[in-house]
């Protein structure tokens, strides 16, 4: 990474619109209120995906990192926005997950016409506003206080969304959410505390010259890690996201599962190859993929017990996020023949990308079911499959995806990984990836063939399903068999800036 | 022992007992109040860690100062939603304590509403 000249390029002006964008929105979604809010909410998130073209097309363009220091103070006593390769990859995953989630919502959180004006749409536009503009400001910040910042808008904005219901249940997940969160800000909070002390900066750049392997450096790293993992809800600290992503309104279980977690995970990324390059060590990166191998297992046995639909996915989401956790032994060890960690650090961030896609679509299947039925019991579903067609389409893209069936997103993701556990001699890391997928396997058809049974009684259908609705999540899946088709080698994208 | 040290010690203090509380004690009120000691904690290492600044030469380190403004607002701002979810699982249940299976629950209710 060469932050040797921090100055503003001349497409940086978009970093900062990228972040203020969703803020203006939600600035407009309080003046014009619950009524006005889906025309608000239908302006904002084109112009809101627009500016993450944009910002893909100016790093692509140059082949390096967009900047922007804010206010022309240079680090370390100014603060640098960056976006570099995965930042602008990351951002465009959130635009159209984001822009899918809006659309599939219109039908949820719409204000009736006539009726007196409801709390929960307008709550959740302006959620959903801040929950993007807090992922903006978290991949494109460069300073570790500013992370901290935007890593607590993103718990500020996620909480609430998992109560919006306000029942019981979910009002107990929040809690648990945010009690877990707490731990984890307050333990990030520590390490940057120490970081500074020890190297008087906390830009990311001048920490990468200045760290050096010692105990302040590895201590503050651990507790900044810890508190992330938390917060990303690694096994063994997975316990508060079950209800919390089951509890939430579809819309919001999407977003909390695709990107909110992956959020903490960028900034773990971050850390431990931007940050403090030299400190990965073999045994800390080979803990580190042992608890996302623990993830992957425990994730998949639990999903594979589970008599509810959207359960079933939240307990997905603990497992496929273990993948996530290969990229350090695999991205960070030396390049051996062909650039083999750069074919790990691909796998890791398509499977990253793609989980987003399959996983918000299948929350988005799951909530119109559970619409469709009254309930999501999976011992039910027989048949739900003739019914909604399009819905069952949704479902199966998406699942493949997760299972690793090619073509599909989540196919190429664990062959790059696969294929670097085999390379460079972790061949341990392998045994679970396979693993992983037969179990993925296992909890995707048990679902699938359910949907696809003859019912023994006719199934009658409680509530329509709106088709625009089914689009959204059909969409999104398709989105996640596309990125199959990306060439089973490193990404240049992914390496631009480092 | 000067003051950077005394100071230094007394946040690892209140830092341990902070974290000792929110990872043992069951109640959640109890574990913001353990959050907030624990936060306290890492505030004042910023103090500390501006002080060892001024040692260095300088006249106050600034930049913790207003690091640690930033930080008490958020922390600020995470215990008043943290209380607002307690306080409103009291007005539901008149109880404030979080059950041991959170998902057994909702899979015994298993209806969607």
């Amino acid at each position: 990474m060469s932050m040797a000249a921090v100055a503003t390029t001349p497409s940086g002006y978009l970093l900062v619109l990228a972040i203020m964008w969703p803020v203006v929105g939600i600035l407009i979604s309080f003046v014009a209120g619950g009524r006005n809010i889906a025309r608000v909410a239908s302006i904002v998130l084109p112009v809101g995906f627009a500016i993450a073209l944009a910002v893909l097309i100016a790093v692509v363009r140059d082949e390096q990192s967009q900047i922007y220091v804010v206010g022309s103070w240079a680090p370390p006593l100014g603060i640098a926005l960056r976006a570099d390769g995965i930042s602008a990859a990351m951002m465009m995953t959130t635009a159209i997950v984001m822009c899918a989630t809006g659309f599939f919502a219109h039908g949820e959180f719409d204000q009736s016409p006539g009726l007196p004006e409801a709390r929960a749409p307008l709550v959740f536009w302006i959620l959903l506003f801040a929950i993007w503009s807090a992922l903006n400001a978290l991949v494109l910040g460069s300073d570790l206080f500013n992370l901290y910042v935007a890593l607590e808008l993103l718990t500020f904005a996620a909480v609430p969304l998992v109560c919006l219901k306000g029942q019981k249940e979910t009002i107990e997940a929040a809690l648990r959410y945010m009690l877990f969160a707490l731990i984890g800000s307050v333990l990030y909070l520590l390490g940057v505390v120490l970081i500074y002390g020890a190297y008087g900066t906390l830009d990311l750049g001048l920490l990468a010259e200045r760290v050096r392997m010692e105990p302040a450096a590895w201590i503050a790293a651990s507790l900044m890690t810890v508190g992330l993992l938390a917060k990303t809800a690694l096994f063994p600290l997975h316990l508060w996201l079950p209800p919390a992503h089951a509890g939430a309104p579809p819309p919001g279980s999407a977003l909390l599962s695709a990107l909110v977690v992956k959020g903490s995970f960028f900034l773990i990324v971050r850390i431990w190859f931007d940050a403090m390059p030299g400190l990965l060590s073999v045994a800390a990166a080979q803990l580190l993929a042992a608890l996302g191998a623990g993830a992957i297992l425990v994730g998949s046995v639990l999903a594979l017990r589970q008599q509810r639909l959207k359960l079933l996915i939240a307990y997905s989401t603990i497992a496929q996020i273990g993948y996530l956790f290969f990229i350090f032994p695999l991205a960070a060890g030396p390049p051996v023949g062909m650039d083999w960690s750069g074919q790990a650090w691909t796998g890791g961030w398509l499977q990253l990308f793609s989980h987003a896609f399959a996983k918000a679509a299948m929350f988005m299947a799951a909530g119109l079911i559970a619409e469709a039925l009254g309930h999501d019991r999976i011992a039910d579903l027989d048949g739900v499959g003739r019914k909604l067609p399009i819905t069952m389409l949704a479902f199966a893209l998406s699942g493949l995806s997760l299972v690793g069936v090619p073509p599909s997103g989540g196919f190429v993701a664990k062959a790059l990984l696969l294929v670097a556990t085999v390379v460079e001699g972790q061949w341990w890391w392998g045994v679970v990836i396979v693993v992983g997928g037969l179990l993925a396997g296992g909890y995707i058809f048990m679902v699938l063939g359910k949907l696809l049974a003859t019912p023994h009684v006719p199934l009658t259908l409680q509530d329509t399903v709106s088709r625009p609705r089914e689009i959204a999540a059909l969409f999104l899946a398709i989105c996640a068999i596309l990125l199959g088709f990306v060439p089973l080698q490193p990404s240049e994208l992914l390496q631009i800036g480092r | 022992m000067n003051t950077a040290t005394l100071f230094g010690l007394c946040s690892a203090a209140l830092v341990g007992l902070g974290l000792f509380g929110i990872i043992v004690d069951p109640q959640p009120l109890r574990k913001i109040l353990a959050f907030n000691l624990l936060g306290c904690g890492v505030f004042l290492l910023f103090g500390v860690v501006a002080r060892r600044g001024a040692e260095a030469g300088l006249q106050a380190d600034p930049v913790p100062q207003a690091l640690v403004i930033t930080g008490i607002v958020v922390a600020f701002a995470a215990t008043a939603v943290a209380v607002a979810l307690v306080l409103r699982l009291f007005s539901m249940s008149e109880e404030t304590e979080l059950g041991a299976e959170a998902t057994s629950k909702m899979e015994a209710e298993g209806d969607h509403s």
